[in-house]
């Protein structure tokens, strides 16, 4: 069995509770000091950095959740002179304004450490040829990614998403071994080599595959179609980015760094802390983060934390693969979309507000349509007119959500209503 | 002639365009000239009929999406070349026609094509000039 950090990813629970308790104070104390935002929520709350002891004393912190983030957007939580931040990254808010994260030089170390952790869990070391195809940008997919590969010192492949011809070409001629994707676009990979009659001519032997839902069953599909093994992978910007959390060859959940992130679980509605083994919301607090300490940041994945030994040797708590939100985010294609987003962007081009979100999975792929009402203002007697109210409705859809819905114009009134209320949201994936 | 052509939102569904001429129908309205554009996700229904107020009430009622458009009605011979000569007469004065569609009438030998431009004033104007129409308007229902 190999790890990247031996000592921390196989730690004794007790030496872990050392390390937690002390950095988590040096934490509390950084963003209290730094942040005037949370420090105003911890005074509002009666709590002074002293009073954080250890762990045990999380539920005495107030929560952040993206609506801080906005709040304090764009540089309200920045705990660091604008001197010592490296980096930005991004992704969507609730409406409108991106959430946007910062890191140190040293953050985007720890990052990387996180994501190389994976990368040698999945099998990977120096001989390998590291494949990521996330996308490269504000998204932190593959700028993580590529950040472990090259901690684990394998060759690292920036090959960002798209152009599958390409992508197929390199995996042929440079032979990557490990590829990091999301999980559909590994399955439209593996139709692709298939069909053009390349699986002899790949040499993958594992897949880090994360940013969005996928089942036991299609991992099962992807691992026989293209003869590797296929892990898990999560994160979120906020907290870092991909890496925040890991699948081991066990593939019964995915260790979490527990040495950067302290996880805890709450009930969605009264916030309280649920003990170990209860579905409830995954909350994460940073204790090593410099420029962008979250704490107690409420993720809305419901999840499950488990304890339970485990066989790859790693004393890392497990999560389990987030089973739904307890918001009304929806992940296509691997992007957080909101409702919201959509209504904004409707109600700005001045269409009503009253739309239909159809989502479904075909060919493992994730189809989004967004259907609008037509309004008498809006319409025309001829289709150029028309039409062009359509493209721009789909252009200012594209610039807010970063992907590109079919956009439906429908007659008034069309969309169906259960009981008086607009059923908005159609989501016919199985997943 | 500029006559009132009402314009309706189609949604490419099954069942809807017969609802809009039974709506139609079940009101006693006569439909002269009728022709769909369409695209892979919608068409517009274009109308020409008895009583257009009328006809926008209902549709708009049954939750339909509604203009109406003033469109010129040109009466010519119904034989080979005439449009060939209207259209001529408007490229020559650099008229755009925007859309067109013809229908014939219950009169023996008469033809009508409605158009769609820019500016009916002128384009009846040319028109005229041209002598590329028959006139006798008469069948067609007045503005």
């Amino acid at each position: 069995m190999s790890y990247y950090q031996r000592d921390m990813e196989c730690a004794s629970r007790e030496t872990m509770r050392k390390i937690q308790t002390e950095r988590l104070a040096g934490t509390v104390a950084h963003a209290y000091k730094n942040v005037p935002y949370y420090r105003a929520l911890m005074d509002k709350k009666g709590v002074r950095p002293e009073d954080i002891k250890s762990p045990d004393d999380l539920g005495k912190l107030p929560f952040l959740s993206k609506d801080d983030l906005r709040e304090a957007y764009p540089y309200g939580l920045l705990a660091v002179p604008l001197s010592e931040a490296v980096r930005i990254q991004s992704t969507s808010g609730t409406t409108g304004k991106r959430v946007v994260a910062f890191y140190t030089q040293r953050d985007i170390d720890l990052w990387d450490e996180c994501c190389a952790r994976a990368i040698v869990a999945a099998g990977g070391g120096k001989d390998d040829v590291v494949h990521v195809s996330y996308g490269y940008g504000l998204f932190t997919g593959g700028p993580g990614l590529n950040g472990g590969s090259h901690k684990v010192g394998s060759l690292t492949l920036p090959m960002s998403s798209g152009n599958t011809e390409r992508q197929i070409q390199f995996m042929c001629d440079l032979g990557s071994t490990i590829l990091c994707c999301t999980p559909s676009y590994a399955a439209y990979l593996a139709e692709s080599i298939i069909s053009q009659g390349l699986s002899d001519k790949i040499r993958l032997k594992a897949g880090i595959f994360g940013a969005e839902a996928w089942s036991e069953e299609m991992r099962r599909d992807i691992e026989a179609r293209l003869s590797i093994k296929a892990y898990d992978i999560y994160g979120l910007t906020e907290i870092s980015g991909p890496g925040v959390s890991f699948e081991c060859s066990e593939q019964t959940g995915m260790h979490v760094n527990e040495d950067h992130f302290i996880a805890e679980i709450i009930d969605p509605a009264t916030g309280e802390a649920l003990p170990d083994g209860s579905k409830g919301e995954l909350v994460f607090s940073c204790i090593t983060k410099e420029a962008f300490p979250l704490l107690r940041y409420r993720t809305r994945d419901i999840c499950v934390l488990s304890r339970k030994q485990c066989s790859c040797g790693r004393t890392l708590v497990k999560m389990s693969k987030p089973m739904g939100r307890s918001d009304d985010m929806l992940i296509i294609r691997g992007v957080n979309v909101f409702p919201s987003q959509i209504e904004a962007v409707l109600m700005h081009a001045g269409f009503p507000s009253n739309y239909q979100i159809i989502i479904d999975r075909v060919n493992y792929t994730d189809t989004f349509e967004v259907q609008a009402e037509m309004t008498p203002e809006m319409f025309s007697d001829t289709v150029k007119h028309v039409s062009a109210r359509e493209n721009e409705l789909l252009a200012a859809m594209r610039s807010m959500l970063g992907i590109s819905p079919k956009v439906t114009l429908v007659a008034p009134r069309s969309i169906a209503r259960s009981e008086g209320k607009a059923v908005r949201i159609v989501d016919r994936r199985k997943i | 002639m500029v006559i009132e052509q009402l314009s309706v939102f189609v949604e490419n569904k099954l069942g809807h365009l017969s609802d809009i001429a039974e709506i139609l129908g079940g009101a006693g309205i006569d439909m002269r000239a009728l022709s769909i554009a369409d695209t892979a996700e919608f068409g517009v229904l274009r109308l020409i009929v008895s009583d257009t107020r009328r006809a926008r009430e209902l549709l708009a009622e049954a939750g339909c999406v509604v203009s109406v458009t003033r469109v010129l009605a040109v009466s010519l011979e119904d034989r080979p070349g005439s449009l060939a000569k209207i259209l001529r007469a408007l490229s020559d004065a650099g008229v755009s026609v925007e859309y067109v569609y013809a229908f014939i009438t219950q009169k023996q030998g008469n033809a009508y094509v409605v158009l769609r431009v820019e500016d009916n004033a002128r384009a009846s104007e040319i028109l005229e000039k041209s002598g590329a129409c028959a006139g006798g308007e008469g069948d067609i229902f007045p503005l």
